[in-house]
């Protein structure tokens, strides 16, 4: 009992104390710029908290949320587009197009734009996930699926010139629901916006990890053929993980538009994805803040270095993200324990210590026989 | 009871913050959709001290480092040269670079840091459409300057950018007129890069040849930097018979592009390729066997004969090696720094609103020849030039326009450009 009231202390002061940098100490510190800046981080640690859940909780190595993340981004930019447009009126990029497409209309409606912005990751992710856990695809297969319809997305949209604006991707937005983008006050606004979502994101899940789902998740991470004996369903496991961690991936790009100004196709393929990734396994994966703090860790770095040393910092973000992988599965959170372990005894079981996820587990699951994928056995490719 | 108090507690935590968020609320777009002026960012240009800031941001790594590195050489040129000669209103200029990374996203976040933190009075770089597109509205909120030294599609004429290179009247048009008129082309196959500047070009194409009779006998794009397609390109090239081929290829593809032509049997002779996008720096790696006698439209090449050229040439090989090329992209750089000097002298001053005022009408003896800036759609008049590539890989000017053509980004000058899709906003 003294147990349970002690992490709900450390839990309350853990909210209070973010709420508190990210409420007070940075708008006060922070020049407009470097605020602009922050809420563009948050945005990327919207994704990093989804990948977390997915990959951390439901070892689902998602390679490719920079679909879900462009599909949000290209549904607020198109209504931001639109709205700037006025009624009727069609986005001044298509110079060379002839109308507008069909579906552009379903999001000039601020509700229906708000709703796809959710519900078409959801579905589409939804989709996936029942296609590919069904299957019992997992590890390095899934990884590379979900890599390769990121890749897909972004070279479907660089060949939409005339409906999505093409390599170019949309940009040039004026107001966010009426409220003009040049104002200093509203940009302030839309910081206050993300860091209250990201706030409510990592409480959801964190409420998802302490429930019975939580505990069923991480089951299915470490153990799918045993969850399966028992009597549950993992492709449903996984496929809700999935959805949540695509929806966070979609808001994160839909706050990220008017914050940062424009989206294009190079921030949704395979190296964006990637990135998204390396803030998520630098901080610790299987942790609730690991991928946050992660992953504003290194989008400070990346942004702080490379002002300073040009091209500096791609080669050391490399470097980082080989020796966490190679040295520190668990994430530089699991630093303390991985030093505690290597000074225990040898021949020690490498303890299942606090809860979600020992330091040493392997990047992808899915080694062993038992967790050889459904299609190889099959005869599939 | 405590699972159900925390539960509370955070439910409540989230919403306030929520609620604060929202409440912080500025100001709204009129009827007219424009923004207030009212919110706009003051300028923080110090030009008390014997010094003032300017930004260079050029792509330094990935995809575009290659051409944006040459870009910033000269752009490092032009500001040593100024500082050398006293600086602009008798202050030394100071550079602070940046690094846009080939990346849009990237680009608008370090013009921000350029304007808002170091407080730079002007920005000069981007290359790609993309990069400016994504800096136009940081240029425009802020009410700050950016010069662009690249041609590009036009149709876009903003009061915060001037556009240093080649709009399509002084680029593309002039192409077509010289195969028109000096090779006698009748028919066109257009192969280009899927982009926007490729796509745009095409348009104008297009509208020309249906006014003066010539056919387009076919039109091809290839994604940015692949070359997947670019063998069935060649081959349906080869099969259309055209008198010429229109290229706007960029990047990557242009090596296959014409590795593949020399491959089937094609040059110069058999069926000539009038490029856009490739300059001196680019020959090298395509080949200058594959390319000699095909021609490029530019506004400059090395071999231009001007004293200031032959200065300009000899001030860059002395700085980067005698390997060194330049370039119309870089000439329109280093051309945009003495632009802006000239602007800041004729308005006496440094403040943005002041050297729109004063910009129309200010010249330059460019290495490229006389330039002059256009006030009111921000471009500037230079000269048209049709290039042969010669045996050494340099390009040789064969035909140019009897001097510089006034820039006409939106194509109000040409009735047969009258029918085609406009952007509202500047045209």
């Amino acid at each position: 009992m003294t147990r349970r009231w002690a992490g709900s202390a450390s839990v309350l002061s853990g909210y209070l104390v973010a709420a508190v940098i990210l409420f007070g100490a940075a708008p006060v510190l922070l020049s407009d710029f470097r605020l602009r800046l922050l809420a563009q981080f948050l945005c990327v640690a919207m994704v990093a908290v989804g990948i977390g859940l997915a990959w951390g909780s439901g070892g689902m190595l998602t390679l490719g949320q920079g679909l879900f993340f462009g599909l949000g981004a290209y549904i607020m930019a198109i209504h931001l587009q639109l709205s700037d447009a006025g009624p009727a009126g069609r986005p001044a990029f298509m110079v060379t197009g002839s109308g507008l497409p069909w579906w552009w209309e379903l999001f000039r409606n601020p509700v229906t734009a708000v709703l796809g912005i959710i519900a078409v990751p959801a579905l589409l992710a939804l989709l996936l996930g029942l296609g590919v856990f069904r299957r019992r695809v997992k590890g390095a297969y899934f990884a590379i699926l979900s890599q390769a319809s990121a890749a897909a997305f972004a070279l479907l949209l660089i060949s939409q010139q005339n409906t999505v604006g093409g390599s170019n991707g949309l940009s040039n937005f004026r107001q966010f629901f009426g409220f003009a983008l040049s104002d200093p006050v509203n940009r302030r606004m839309l910081y206050f916006i993300a860091a209250g979502v990201l706030i409510a994101m990592v409480a959801a899940v964190h409420q998802l990890r302490r429930s019975r789902y939580g505990e069923l998740l991480t089951a299915v991470r470490d153990g799918e053929e045993r969850v399966r004996f028992l009597g549950y369903d993992p492709a449903l496991v996984k496929v809700l993980a999935y959805v949540v961690a695509a929806v966070f991936a979609a808001v994160g790009g839909a706050l990220f538009v008017p914050i940062v100004g424009i989206i294009s196709p190079s921030n949704v393929g395979v190296v964006p994805s990637i990135g998204f990734l390396i803030g998520v396994a630098v901080g610790g994966r299987a942790t609730l803040l690991g991928p946050v703090l992660g992953s504003l860790a290194v989008s400070y770095a990346g942004s702080t270095l490379s002002e300073n040393v040009e091209s500096l910092w791609i080669y050391l973000q490399g470097l980082l993200f080989v020796l966490v992988v190679a040295f520190l599965p668990g994430g530089i959170g699991s630093l303390g324990a991985a030093l505690r372990g290597r000074r225990r005894a040898v021949g020690d079981v490498p303890g299942r210590s606090a809860g979600h996820g020992p330091p040493g587990r392997p990047l992808v699951d899915g080694g062993g026989p038992e967790r050889a994928p459904a299609g190889a056995r099959s005869g599939g490719v | 009871m405590p699972k159900l108090r925390r539960r509370h507690v955070g439910a409540t935590l989230t919403a306030a913050a929520l609620v604060l968020g929202t409440t912080a609320c500025g100001s709204r777009v009129d009827d007219t959709g424009e923004a207030s002026a009212a919110g706009r960012a003051e300028s923080c240009v110090d030009t008390s001290g014997d010094s003032v800031r300017i930004g260079l941001l050029n792509s330094m790594s990935g995809t575009m480092s290659i051409s944006e590195t040459t870009v910033r050489r000269s752009l490092e040129l032009a500001v040593e040269e100024v500082n050398a000669d006293g600086g602009v209103l008798g202050k030394q200029l100071e550079v602070v670079t940046e690094d846009g990374a080939s990346e849009p996203t990237v680009f608008a976040e370090r013009a921000t840091k350029l304007i808002q933190s170091d407080c730079v009075a002007a920005v000069f770089g981007g290359w790609t459409s993309s990069s400016r597109k994504a800096m136009l509205p940081v240029f425009e909120s802020n009410d700050a300057l950016l010069f662009y030294p690249v041609q590009y599609e036009g149709l876009e004429a903003s009061q915060n950018i001037f556009y240093t290179g080649a709009t399509t009247n002084q680029q593309i048009i002039p192409a077509l007129d010289y195969l028109k008129d000096e090779l006698g082309v009748t028919s066109l196959h257009l192969v280009g890069s899927d982009y926007v500047f490729p796509r745009t070009a095409n348009a104008i194409i297009k509208a020309y040849a249906e006014e003066h009779g010539i056919e387009i006998v076919g039109e091809d794009y290839e994604p940015l930097g692949s070359t997947e397609g670019i063998q069935t390109i060649v081959n349906r090239v080869q099969g259309s018979g055209a008198d010429a081929v229109f290229n706007t290829l960029n990047g990557d593809s242009n090596v296959s592009f014409f590795a593949q032509y020399a491959n089937v049997g094609l040059d110069a002779e058999a069926m000539p390729v009038l490029s856009v996008s490739i300059a001196e720096e680019e020959v090298p790696g395509i080949g200058v066997e594959k390319l000699e006698g095909q021609y490029t439209a530019w506004n400059y090449y090395q071999t231009v004969d001007t004293p200031e050229n032959e200065e300009f040439v000899a001030a860059f090989k002395e700085a980067y090696g005698d390997d060194a090329v330049t370039s119309d992209p870089m000439e329109a750089a280093y051309t945009s720094v003495y632009l802006w000097k000239g602007m800041v002298e004729a308005a006496g001053s440094f403040d943005v609103a002041d050297v729109q005022a004063a910009a129309d009408g200010v010249g330059f003896d460019a290495p490229e020849g006389p330039v002059t800036v256009n006030g009111d759609n921000h471009h500037i008049a230079k000269t048209a030039l049709i290039g042969r590539v010669n045996a050494e890989g340099l390009i040789d000017t064969v035909w140019s326009s009897d001097g510089p053509i006034d820039p006409d980004p939106c194509l109000e000058g040409y009735d047969w450009a009258a029918g085609m899709d406009k952007d509202e906003t500047y045209c």
